[in-house]
């Protein structure tokens, strides 16, 4: 078994236990999310190892049911921008002409609007749920990931490999999944990572503006706002969750880096 | 005090190679090479791909190229061991004492300066020379080394000026500080043969005008052996013969070298003309958005089971006439008739059928297969595309066809990357062989191998001609493996065919200006022989 560089093993690690944290919340977390038991800012005790928060609900389980929030809603839109974009980046490449200009251009447009100030216009007039969340972030995320997957493709597109196939009477289908996708899969990973994170901090914005996950539901972005007043009395509140962010934007970057050395092994990046 | 320029003693060169499932290990490319160079003299090192000819040719710098290290033995240049030299010394030595000509020269120069500026840099950063000694010593190489314009041509850009004559810019670059050592690594390889002789015969005669020592590396036997005084075979880091040329070309004592020497000589008799397979009618093409005709007013037929080869340097348009059959380029004007029907001009118009028996083999087998598809998988697809077959039954096909390109068992699930050169070029042959056509068309399909290989894929061409009947249409720039493989063939000169025939035909005299051309630039494995055609050009040029 070849050996995994210790940044990597320490980015798995944390992304482990944030990913245990996310899935059995309900289980680890001490108190119930949105249950207030104790007083205001409280610092930290046995009883509440992180301390409460500004209504005096335990921070710790907020922080964990926070991280659930916040790591299903990025994943979900990172998968919804990763599928939509890709797919419409390599039909753009492989068909070229019109089709090719026309994904193009409407990806220009809407590439020119803010994507923070787009998300605030729409989230303003839809009602603010999960899944709305979800759309919207990965819509506005699949512009860029439509950029890269086009421009790794173009390039691929020109091998003769590729001529080969068409020569053999292939369809769009099979030259995007068989012939493009598998060489294109290494840049398209390293960037997965990185839109993740992107996400995580799109969504954290969007719930410290107030217009992304909604009270009592919580998430990191949240908490941060919730408590930002108690910096100005020294209480530490807003920074955990802050950590938490930064951590894990961190050591997600650090396993990206890891798979792409992986995949990009001459061996076809396939085996084990 | 003795002649003795260049004295390399016991060399062994290594280098860490990082296989993806294993620890990295130190490998040994270079065991125990040792000869002499005399001063003025001209050594060619030949072998092919990976024999280590570059390595060794490198190391009278004292430099090993991308990781490669040099790990004993003694290098000696005007009696001192180089190898021991720190990097002041060294700094001196390069581009001082010993210079450089790189295969591409294309790649080599710095595209944002101007000529001039590149050649005379090292002679005057080395202060050799003041900037303007430099610039007239460099104008005077030009003009020895044949170059138009001598004076002006320095204010050139490197995209100003063409292939050969940039490779001659290099040659003045690396004379210019006045070197008693030029390495040339393969200046030649990338030109077209017309261009190559003129090339040759400038290097030849600045050497000898010059009095420089010289190591010529090159993978083409015919080439060395003109400019040469004595040659060195290597294979695989070791020295296989080491003598004067005449000796080598007319004499040699080693088995390995009797083959480079015998290499192209495949026979091959011409078969009777037949009705034609495929018929191209009166095309004409050009590509989108560009106002000039790339194939102007061709026709040509190909014969079931027989191969029309068509021959021309870059840019004649002999690839341009290979997508326009394959319909990835729809002509202007013209016909393609394939087994009686009219074929449509466009790849989208053709049926299954016509794409299945029209199958193409590229010149670069690395970049025609996919690096993330197994061998099965590459020569299955075709198997289960147009004759679906699945399962047992695909592998075992797959088997047969790998048997049929002599790759045998243990190949099926290996990558791409995991084969040598002529072993991916098999497997696009067996992976067009999968769709039984009747018609391969072969883009250059040796040019990029080492005459060896370019050989045994020749045969095996051949081979599964007479097993399959399948015709070919075989482009190339090399009349040697016209030769060889050819029934009929097309000359091909700026977009037109100027020759075009049954091959005992056009190879035999009259020739027309350009095919005269052609012919007598393709090197012959004979001393002497540059020397007899630039002579005889001369004699033409004068009586005109």
């Amino acid at each position: 078994m070849r050996g995994i560089p210790v940044s990597a093993l320490i980015g798995l690690a944390f992304v482990a236990l944030y990913a245990f944290g996310a899935i059995f919340a309900g289980f680890i977390a001490p108190y119930g999310m949105a249950e207030v038991v104790g007083d205001v800012w409280e610092p930290a005790s046995s009883a509440h190892l992180l301390g409460t928060d500004s209504i005096g609900r335990d921070l710790l389980s907020r922080i964990i049911f926070g991280g659930q929030t916040t790591i299903f809603v990025a994943t979900a839109a990172t998968i919804l921008s990763f599928t939509v974009g890709s797919i419409m980046g390599l039909t753009a490449a492989v068909a070229g002409g019109w089709v090719d200009q026309f994904l193009s251009r409407f990806v220009d447009l809407i590439m020119s609007i803010p994507a923070l100030i787009f998300a605030l216009v729409v989230l303003s007039v839809m009602p603010v749920t999960l899944p709305v969340l979800i759309v919207v972030m990965g819509l506005l995320d699949a512009t860029r990931v439509f950029r890269l997957s086009r421009a790794v493709a173009v390039d691929i597109t020109v091998m003769d490999y590729v001529e080969a196939a068409r020569l053999r009477g292939e369809g769009n289908r099979w030259i995007i999944f068989h012939e493009i996708l598998p060489n294109a899969l290494s840049p398209l990973v390293a960037e997965m990572g990185l839109r993740f994170i992107f996400m995580v901090l799109f969504i954290s914005t969007l719930s410290f503006l107030g217009l992304g996950v909604q009270p009592p539901l919580a998430d990191w972005g949240g908490i941060v706002k919730e408590n930002k007043d108690g910096i100005v009395y020294g209480i530490p509140a807003a920074l955990i969750p802050a950590f938490a962010i930064a951590t894990l934007a961190i050591s997600v970057n650090l396993v990206a880096d890891w798979v792409l050395s992986r995949t990009a092994s001459l061996k076809g990046g396939r085996d084990g | 005090m003795d002649d003795t320029l260049l004295d390399v003693r016991n060399l062994t060169i290594g280098a860490t190679v990082y296989p993806p499932d294993a620890a990295p290990k130190d490998i040994s490319i270079v065991h125990g090479v040792s000869f002499t160079l005399a001063k003025g003299r001209v050594l060619g090192l030949i072998g092919e791909s990976g024999a280590g000819k570059s390595t060794i040719g490198l190391s009278a710098m004292a430099y090993g190229r991308g990781g490669v290290r040099i790990t004993g033995g003694q290098v000696f240049l005007n009696g001192r061991d180089i190898l021991q030299e720190r990097a002041a010394g060294l700094r001196n030595l390069r581009g001082q004492e010993v210079t450089y000509v790189a295969q591409s020269a294309a790649a080599a120069f710095n595209p944002a300066m101007r000529l001039m500026d590149q050649v005379v840099e090292a002679t005057v950063r080395h202060g050799l020379a003041t900037r303007a000694e430099a610039e007239a010593r460099a104008v005077q190489l030009f003009g020895q080394l044949g170059l138009p314009d001598p004076d002006s041509i320095g204010r050139r850009y490197p995209h100003q000026v063409s292939g050969g004559q940039l490779q001659r810019v290099m040659t003045a670059m690396a004379l210019c500080p006045r070197p008693s050592l030029v390495i040339f690594d393969e200046p030649t390889t990338a030109l077209d043969v017309t261009t190559q002789i003129d090339v040759l015969s400038a290097i030849k005669k600045a050497i000898q005008d010059t009095g420089v020592a010289a190591l010529y590396i090159t993978h083409d036997l015919a080439v060395v052996a003109q400019v040469s005084d004595e040659i060195m075979v290597l294979k695989s880091g070791k020295t296989i013969e080491h003598a004067q040329v005449r000796q080598i070309i007319e004499a040699p004592q080693q088995d390995y070298t009797r083959a480079l020497v015998s290499v192209r000589s495949i026979d091959h008799t011409e078969k009777e003309p037949a009705a034609p397979l495929l018929r191209v009618d009166n095309m004409t093409a050009r590509y989108p958005g560009v106002k000039l005709d790339v194939l102007k007013d061709v026709s040509v037929q190909i014969a079931p089971g027989q191969t029309l080869a068509v021959v021309g340097e870059s840019g004649s348009g002999k690839s341009t006439l290979a997508r326009v059959v394959t319909g990835l380029l729809p002509p202007s004007d013209g016909q393609i008739t394939f087994d009686g029907r009219t074929l449509p001009a466009a790849l989208d118009g053709r049926a299954r059928d016509d794409l299945r028996e029209l199958q193409m083999i590229y010149q670069m087998a690395d970049t025609a297969m996919n690096p993330r598809h197994t061998v099965g998988t590459i020569i299955g697809r075709p198997l289960e595309f147009y004759f679906g077959l699945k399962g047992a039954a695909k592998r075992a096909r797959v088997q047969e066809l790998l048997d049929q390109i002599e790759m045998g068992k243990g190949f099926i699930d290996r990558y791409p990357a995991e084969l040598s050169g002529g072993q991916k070029q098999r497997v696009c042959i067996a992976r067009a062989l999968a769709a039984k056509p009747r018609l391969i068309i072969c883009d250059e399909v040796t040019s990029a191998l080492d005459p060896l290989v370019a050989d045994g894929i020749l045969k095996l061409l051949l081979d599964l001609q007479a097993q399959e009947g399948v015709a070919y249409m075989f482009i190339t720039h090399d009349l040697a493996t016209v030769k060889a493989i050819a029934d009929q063939i097309a000359v091909m000169h700026r977009g037109k065919v100027v020759r075009y025939g049954p091959k005992s035909q056009v190879l035999a005299p009259p020739f027309d200006d350009y095919t005269d051309l052609l012919l007598a630039s393709v090197p012959e494995m004979k001393v002497g022989w540059l020397e007899n055609v630039v002579a005889s050009r001369k004699i033409e040029s004068a009586g005109r």
